[in-house]
Parts: structure tokens; C-alpha cells; sequence
């Protein structure tokens, strides 16, 4: 059995910025995570966009965590050392009869405290952007919008944590929770107990902090009568080839509908462009799986926005889930649709960060200070005089200058050693990735940190080097490297490996020609 | 009458070939007198040439590539696939260095395709 | 930082680099340097492990390794300079009209060369899953064909054992082989085209020699499976290449491999400023293999994809003879 003061379920962007958050406070803290990385989830598929904040309604945890949230990612992402830009975002609006809608949305984002918005005429856009549709009549600016890496925010979060001392534990994916809180421990001191399994290992805190994203109605459950029912929602993406990264500068949104925001056409901040989201619903919790209705649609929509979308540049497409609360509470729907972050009534230390949708990761440097505050405010604890506020992240071949790219390589030459051409990641990179807190263990591990295969052959050339390198900075063989974990080997064994057996016409039983 | 596509080049000839009453094979349609050869024996004793890799002493990841140093009978294949299954050479290897004799009891021998230094 | 001059530097040491570097020297110039980014010369062909290379050029048939080896035998007894695991970052054109190279290397570490002349012989690569949307889920077991041949071929490693192939282009087909020799099982080759792309040759010997089946106008509508490939969904399409509703069928596999087209990579060419053909995805260039950049010559798959190895060592033998003549002339003129 482990004991802990506190357990964080999830090491998804929440999970790892709440723990880094913590981690200020004088506890032993672990992050239980199913996956066998972090950023595996929700976290790892989305549109990377820092919202400026008018979506919202007024008054909202949304509006308010997504204002601040974009106010703080700048510093945060200074001190943490990820990709960050603040290139702006546009609402278009295509019908006159539209543009009531888009005055609203301009006097939300005023009353949510969004900065700088203004509307702007069509040919302010075409101005600001060329590449826009000609059949826009208006736009809402807001210079605030930002790009992050997702990646690398939850990354940088997690490594900063571990830092800090948090004890991150993948592959632990929590099977049961137990309310020990009756159960008075023999010298009394301690009056709530979480008991969480992971498997067949046992861990126990007084504060369990839920950050499962599609699954937090299933841990919350666990310990509550106030029935929570999350169903995912699922968005589908096209990333483009980095000579589509320059049709537009800033984020370009459509005036926004029931099912969210709608489909956005942003660069990315490595210099990609990324189209979508769909939106929706499944009952599946893993169903990531693309198709061809919503690829065909996202880029369909993406072309009335932007002009000059090509197919012909997509380099990958993926899928994925938002935490959408469809119930919560005795079948009461989440009317607002808001996140539910709270200590749950009837489970005193248990607290949720459920529901974590759109525009949760531009709320999340807002998320993880707002839990902190309500679970030091019920459970004080002394503050943390060494905290580690500061995280370098990898060195960046590719974006150093010469000189720099030097002094990398007098410190180490396999930082002249390019394994990834497409990307310009190498060796050096990929083996800082492997050997960081909380370092690579596998294919999209190493991807995630160095984008080493994200580039326009999508690991063609470079994953049997990646694969290579991993097994030897690990002492495992090849074989034993997986895309990311559990049952994902990239190889099956080795050439001839079955002759004895079934070595025949084409793997069937020998047929004697 | 048969056809058949030749495998001799990349062309590709489509061939006819026609027994003829005296047992011989008699064959049209090809550009060059290798297609004629090709399609006599592809209809009699149709033969391969196989490549494949053998492994290499004191190496997991890295094999060389070999081939049968003519073709060998069509129904041989597998069998001789089975036989490199069990061969490993020690470096260093020289392109042509021959790997193993009579492979599958053909008489054909297998011969290094590229070369290994260490 | 390291810093050298040549006359001519070619960037890849493939086939069409080797050849253009033998013809360079051959027509005369002196300072020569290959510069290949992997850890031996010969580019690709090392893992084209089949045989058929080499007709035209040396009237025998031979594998694609022995190919290779003829001309690195011949490069080595010209002793021609070459530097490997050696990557190009970048090509400038100076003021002066020569060429600046950035390359980098672990052992040179970052270098700065300066040529007359420059020959691109970068090759090309695969188009990736993602290039062809393919819906569905994204686990272990996708991989393009040539990565796919690099494992076996090079390293002896099975990428699986059950495979599905889309693409017949001679890649594929080669590969379905391949993986059926070294004991795996090949379920089909779909091809989206009523017809194949690979030469007819390598249908006989690669698909029916093995009993493999090649469904044409039929490509891949879903991959399914979390983790590892489970199997993939195929469809019928029309003449257009669209997918005809309710023709779809299951196929089970743990192992997709795409062979749908080669790219060639032009990064470098165009970020030098080059000109760009959309149809061949190649460098514009004139009747002397010359790219819009004067002194920049193109050759092999980095032009436009050839069909045969022998064509594109054709093809280089004259960019080098013509970076030659050009170097000669720019010494003359240029001085």
C-alpha cells in the first residue's frame, strides 16, 4: 500500500498542472495514469488553441477559468519553456442576417473580460489575412486568441511536477475507489481516507482529485450518489503539410453553433495548419477512430472559411474526445454545460475537474490555481519553501541558429546526427526525450517531445531509427518497443522466426505444388 | 495455347505459348530470345530466382541480403527458404561470396548480394 | 564550424548521386564531394533485396544491393570524396552565383561548403497513411511499404505477420513477397486504380506465384483496432475512386502496409528558391537538367519518379556532365 496526501487521477494536461500546482505545498502527492504516458487522452487531440474567451456564457467557470487561463499561459509558458504564440483569432460571419449573432458574441466576450475585441469589416480581414474566404461579411477580432503545443504544455507541466517530487505512476489505470472516511485510523488523526486500486496495487490520500477526462463519471461514481453521466464527444482533425502553414496567420473560427465552436482553420505553433473539429457524440470512451464523413466534412467546412485548403497537403488525420457532461446529478442535466470543478458533497476530499471541454486547455494554467485554492482553503498545508517554478524544456535543433546548433553539438555530437529529417529532430534530441523525468518510453512518446516522425512522411524514414535508439538507451530489444504501450509492438518478431512451423505458400499449411 | 507474362525484364512481353506435336514448346509474343527461353521453361520446369537475407553472427538487427545464384525449380521455393532459415554467416562478406552450396538439392548455390566489413 | 570548397557537390548518394559523381569526374572536375545523409552509400537500394536492376546498364540482372555496389566499387577506386551520416540543413545561393552547403555530421559537426556547382540526388519518399486519409483508428501495424522493407530486408525484423496491402505499385508488390518468404501471411493487395501500377512482371512473380489476391477498384474505407491493427475494412470504388456504398467487406490483419505513390523530396530545392513542377513534384529544369537556379542540376527520383534504377543512372550521368561543363565555365567566365 501506498500512502500519499494527495492522489491526482489522470496525467492529462489537467492532472499534470494541478499536480505541478500542489506540488507548492508542503505534500506527497501522486498522479495514478492508465495510459503508459502522459498526454495520452484527450489532452493529446485537439485544436492546441489559447481562446480569447467571449464564447462563454457570462458568469461560468468557462468564462471566467478561460479568460485567465489565456492571461496566464503566457508567463506559464516562459517559465516552462513550450511553444506558446498569441497570433490572434477571428470569428467570421458569411450572412448579414448573421451578424446580430456575432454583436452578441462581441458583447459576451466584453462582459467575460476579453480585451481588445473588435468587429471588423471585410476588407480589414482581407487586410489582416489575404487567405480569407471572400465571402465573409464580417469578423470578430480578438488579438488575445492564442496557439500552444499541447503537447508540449502538458509535458512541461508533468516534468516540472516530477521536479517537484510528484510521483507519477503510468500504467496504473484506477480500477476502484473506496470512501474509507468511517474508518477512523487508531490514533484518530486522520478522519477521510481514500482508498484508490489501481489493479492489485493500493493507494490511499485523504484527497483524491478526479482529472480523468472521459472517464471522470466513472471514478465519480465510485464515490458518489450524485450520478454523473460524461459522453464523449468526438472531433475529428486534418493536419496539413507545413507549406499550408502560411494561408493564415491567426485562428479562424465560424460563428459558433450548438454543438461548440465549430470547424477552425489555425496554424499550429510549429508551423502546420489544422483543421477541425467535427462534433460528435459517441458512447464509446475510446473510439478515437476517424472517418470518412468527418474528414470529408472538416475539410469541406474548413474551405468555406479559408481559401486555397488543399487535400492534396494533409500529412495525418486523428480524432479526438471532449468530456462532454450529459447528466449530472438525479438525471438534472448540466443546463450550462459548464465544467463541474468542485469538492463532491457527499464525498468531503473528493474533487472533481469533470467536463473538461472546450475551452479547457486555455483555462488549464486558470484550473489547476482555482483547484489548488479550493483544496487549500478546506485542507491547508505548509508551503513548499524549494519549489521548483522554473523547467527547461529539449533543446530545438531545428529552430537554433547556427551557432547555437555549435555549441549543441561541442557539448554532444549526436546532436549532429539527423534522424528525422522531415523535422530536423536529432539523435541528441531523442535521446535527452528518453533520459528526461518522466523521459519517452515509446514511439509517440519520443514524437510528443522532439516531433521526430510528425513531420510530412509521418515516421516513414525515421521509426525504425527512433525504434532503435529506444531500445538501446533502455537495454531492451527492439521488440519490446511499442507505439504507446500495452499491446502496440511496431515489430512481431524476426525474419524466418516461424520457418520451423509454418513456412509454406503464403503462411497457410503446406500445400505441396 | 497459354498465355503467359514473361518475368524476365521489367517489359513484361505477354507470350503465347502452343505445344507443339513433336512435345516442344513453340512461343510468339516475345521481343527478345530470353522471353522465348522463359516461357519454353515456364510451361515444362517453370524456375525462380529467390532473394532473401540469412542472418549474421553476433548481430539481432541487421541481416544481409542473398540470392540463389541462378533459378532455381518453382516447387524448390519454400523449401529453400526453410534451408536459409537455419544459415548465419560471419563477417565480413563480400558481394558473390558463396553462402551455402546445393541449396534444396538443387545444385544452385547462394551468394551474397552486398558486402559487410565488420 | 568546418568550412570547404568544391566544384561540385551532390547532395544524396544513391544511385543518381554515385552516377553523377562517377560521370563528373569522368567529364573532369576535380573537387567532388557526395554528401549522404545515411551510414553507407547506395541510397534505397540496398533494401530492394529482389532482382531486375540493372539490364540497360550492365546487360545482366541483378539485386539491388549488387547494383549499388558496382558503383560504390568504382567510386571508391576513383577514391572520390564522400562524407556520410552527413545531412544538409540548407543550400544558399551566394552573390556571387556559387552555392553555400550547411551540412552537419557528428564527426565534421556543423559545415559550410562552399560549390560552383550543386546536384541534387535526394530521391524521393513514400506518401504516408495520413497523405491518403484513410479513416479509422491510428494503432501499431501501419506502415509504408518501404519502412516496412527496411525492416525485414535490412534489420531482419517482421512488422507482422498478417497483412493487408494498399497500393500495387511494384513496392507493394515486391513486399507481398517478401513478408509471404519470411513466413507471414498476405491477405490481398487492394489497388484504388481498374489497373495496377507495378510492372506486369512483379504481378506473376510476387502475387500469383504466392496465390495473393489483388482486388482492383477497391481500397481501404476503415482501419480498425486500439492498439495493434485488427483488421481493416476495404470497399469497392467507382471509376472516380469513390467509395460504392454497401460493397464494403472485413478483412482481419494486424498489418497495413501502403504503397501508394513515392514523392520526391525537394525541401532543399525548394527552399533555395527553385521552381516547382506540380505535376512531377520535381524541380522545374531545362534540357541540361539545369533548375531554375543556374548552377543546380537534378537527377533520379528527385526529379521525377523513374520507373527503372537504370534510367535514373542514366539520367545522372548527364547532370554530372553537365555540372561539369558548367564548373569549367564558371571558371573561365566567372573569374
Amino acid at each position: 500500500m501506498k500512502q500519499y496526501d494527495v492522489i491526482i487521477i489522470g496525467a492529462g494536461v489537467c492532472g499534470a498542472a494541478i499536480a505541478r500546482e500542489m506540488a507548492r505545498k508542503q505534500r506527497r502527492i501522486a498522479v495514478l495514469e492508465a495510459a503508459s504516458d502522459v498526454c495520452e487522452g484527450t489532452s493529446k487531440a485537439n485544436s492546441g488553441i489559447v481562446h480569447a474567451g467571449h464564447d462563454a456564457l457570462p458568469g461560468t467557470l468557462k468564462a471566467k477559468l478561460n479568460v485567465l487561463g489565456n492571461k496566464k499561459m503566457e508567463a506559464l509558458a516562459e517559465e516552462l519553456d513550450f511553444p506558446f504564440k498569441r497570433n490572434g483569432s477571428l470569428v467570421l460571419c458569411f450572412h448579414e442576417e448573421d451578424r446580430v449573432r456575432l454583436e452578441e458574441l462581441l458583447e459576451r466576450g466584453r462582459k467575460n473580460g476579453v480585451e481588445g475585441l473588435k468587429i471588423l469589416s471585410p476588407k480589414q480581414v482581407w487586410e489582416m489575412e489575404p487567405g480569407i474566404s471572400k465571402n465573409v461579411v464580417a469578423a470578430l477580432y480578438a488579438p488575445t486568441g492564442g496557439i500552444v503545443c499541447p503537447f508540449g504544455l502538458n509535458i512541461a507541466l508533468a516534468e516540472n511536477a516530477a521536479e517537484n517530487g510528484v510521483d507519477f505512476y503510468l500504467n496504473h489505470r484506477v480500477t476502484k475507489i473506496e470512501n474509507r472516511s468511517d474508518e477512523e485510523d487508531k490514533d484518530n488523526s486522520c478522519r477521510r481516507m481514500y482508498s484508490v486500486l489501481t489493479g492489485e496495487e493500493l493507494f490511499q490520500a485523504p484527497i483524491v482529485i478526479n482529472a480523468a477526462g472521459v472517464y471522470a463519471d466513472v471514478l465519480h461514481n465510485m464515490v458518489s450518489k450524485r450520478k454523473m453521466e460524461i459522453t464523449p464527444r468526438r472531433g475529428e482533425y486534418c493536419l496539413m503539410d507545413k507549406a499550408s502553414g502560411n494561408l493564415v496567420k491567426a485562428t479562424v473560427f465560424q460563428l459558433p453553433s450548438q454543438y461548440g465552436k465549430g470547424i477552425l482553420v489555425t496554424p499550429s505553433v510549429h508551423g502546420n495548419l489544422l483543421v477541425g473539429p467535427t462534433a460528435e457524440d459517441i458512447p464509446d470512451k475510446e473510439n478515437t477512430e476517424t472517418t470518412a464523413v468527418g474528414l470529408k466534412k472538416v475539410m469541406d467546412t474548413g474551405a468555406l472559411s479559408v481559401e486555397g485548403l488543399d487535400s492534396r497537403q494533409i500529412i495525418t488525420s486523428f480524432a479526438g474526445l471532449r468530456a462532454h457532461i450529459t447528466q449530472y446529478d438525479s438525471g438534472v442535466a448540466n443546463a450550462s454545460g459548464d465544467f463541474v470543478i468542485e469538492e463532491v458533497s457527499d464525498a468531503p476530499g473528493f474533487f472533481d475537474v469533470a467536463g473538461i471541454e472546450s475551452p479547457g486547455l486555455s483555462c488549464v494554467p486558470a484550473i489547476s490555481e482555482y483547484v489548488a485554492e479550493l483544496v487549500n482553503a478546506a485542507y491547508p498545508a505548509p508551503d513548499k519553501t524549494d519549489f521548483k517554478e522554473k523547467r527547461k524544456g529539449l533543446p530545438n535543433v531545428a529552430s537554433a541558429s547556427n551557432e547555437e546548433r555549435q555549441a549543441l553539438i561541442a557539448e554532444n555530437p549526436a546532436f549532429a546526427n539527423v534522424i528525422c529529417r522531415c523535422e530536423m529532430v536529432t539523435e541528441g534530441e531523442i535521446v535527452a526525450a528518453i533520459h528526461r523525468p518522466l523521459g519517452a518510453t515509446t514511439l509517440d512518446g519520443v514524437k510528443r517531445r522532439t516531433r521526430a516522425g510528425m513531420g510530412r512522411c509521418q515516421s516513414g524514414f525515421c521509426s525504425p531509427k527512433v525504434l532503435e535508439i529506444l531500445a538501446r538507451e533502455r537495454g531492451v530489444d527492439q521488440s519490446e518497443i511499442t507505439k504507446s504501450g500495452a499491446a502496440s509492438a511496431i515489430l512481431t518478431g524476426h525474419t524466418k522466426d516461424d520457418a520451423h512451423v509454418t513456412f509454406s505458400k503464403n503462411g497457410k499449411e503446406d500445400t505441396h505444388e | 495455347m497459354k498465355e503467359l507474362t514473361c518475368i524476365t525484364c521489367p517489359v513484361g512481353c505477354t507470350l503465347k505459348a502452343q505445344l507443339q506435336q513433336d512435345g516442344t514448346v513453340m512461343i510468339s509474343g516475345n521481343r527478345c530470345p530470353r522471353g522465348a527461353e522463359y516461357g519454353r521453361k515456364e510451361i515444362t520446369n517453370p524456375t525462380r530466382v529467390v532473394t532473401s537475407t540469412v542472418r549474421v553472427a553476433g548481430h539481432k538487427d541487421m541481416v544481409v541480403s542473398v540470392k540463389t545464384a541462378s533459378d532455381i525449380p518453382k516447387g524448390k521455393v519454400m523449401e529453400c527458404m526453410k534451408e536459409l532459415a537455419a544459415v548465419e554467416v560471419t563477417p565480413p562478406i563480400h558481394v558473390g561470396d558463396v553462402v551455402l552450396e546445393n541449396i534444396a538439392d538443387t545444385g544452385v548455390s547462394i551468394v551474397a548480394t552486398r558486402s559487410i566489413s565488420e | 564550424m568546418n568550412r570547404r570548397e568544391e566544384d561540385v557537390v551532390i547532395i544524396g548518394g544513391g544511385p543518381a548521386g554515385l552516377a553523377a559523381a562517377l560521370s563528373a569526374r569522368e567529364a573532369g572536375c576535380e573537387r567532388i564531394l557526395i554528401l549522404e545523409r545515411d551510414k553507407e552509400l547506395g541510397g534505397i537500394l540496398n533494401q530492394c533485396i529482389h532482382n531486375g536492376f540493372g539490364l540497360h546498364t550492365f546487360q545482366e540482372e541483378l539485386t539491388g544491393p549488387e547494383y549499388a555496389d558496382r558503383y560504390i566499387q568504382k567510386v571508391q577506386e576513383k577514391k572520390l570524396p564522400y562524407l556520410l551520416r552527413t545531412m544538409v540543413t540548407e543550400v544558399q545561393v551566394l552573390d556571387d552565383g556559387r552555392k553555400r552547403i550547411t551540412a552537419m555530421n557528428r564527426d565534421d559537426g556543423l559545415l559550410e561548403i562552399t560549390a560552383d556547382a550543386v546536384i541534387l540526388a535526394m530521391g524521393c519518399r513514400e506518401r504516408p497513411r495520413g497523405a491518403l486519409n484513410i479513416p479509422g483508428s491510428r494503432p501499431a501495424g501501419i506502415y509504408s511499404a518501404g519502412t516496412a522493407q527496411y525492416y525485414v530486408n535490412i534489420e531482419g525484423r517482421m512488422p507482422g505477420k498478417n497483412v493487408v496491402i494498399l497500393g500495387s505499385g511494384d513496392i507493394g508488390l515486391i513486399m507481398a513477397r517478401r513478408m509471404v518468404l519470411e513466413g507471414a501471411r498476405v491477405q490481398c493487395v487492394a489497388e484504388l486504380k481498374p489497373a495496377s501500377g507495378g510492372l506486369k512482371r512483379n504481378i506473376v512473380q510476387c502475387l500469383e506465384d504466392f496465390d495473393i489476391p489483388l482486388y482492383l477498384c477497391t481500397t481501404v474505407a476503415a482501419v480498425h483496432g486500439k492498439e495493434r491493427v485488427e483488421g481493416v475494412t476495404l470497399t469497392k470504388v467507382d471509376e472516380g475512386g469513390k467509395a460504392i456504398p454497401g460493397s464494403e467487406w472485413f478483412v482481419p490483419c494486424d498489418t497495413l502496409l501502403i504503397s501508394c505513390g513515392l514523392i520526391p523530396e525537394n525541401e532543399l530545392t525548394a527552399g533555395m528558391g527553385a521552381s516547382i513542377d506540380p505535376r512531377t513534384n520535381g524541380p522545374v529544369v531545362n534540357d541540361r537538367l539545369e533548375c531554375s537556379v543556374p548552377g543546380v542540376f537534378a537527377c533520379g527520383n528527385v526529379l521525377h519518379v523513374h520507373e527503372l534504377v537504370d534510367h535514373v543512372s542514366a539520367e545522372a550521368e548527364k547532370a554530372g556532365q553537365f555540372a561539369t561543363e558548367y564548373v569549367k565555365k564558371w571558371k573561365v567566365e566567372g573569374m
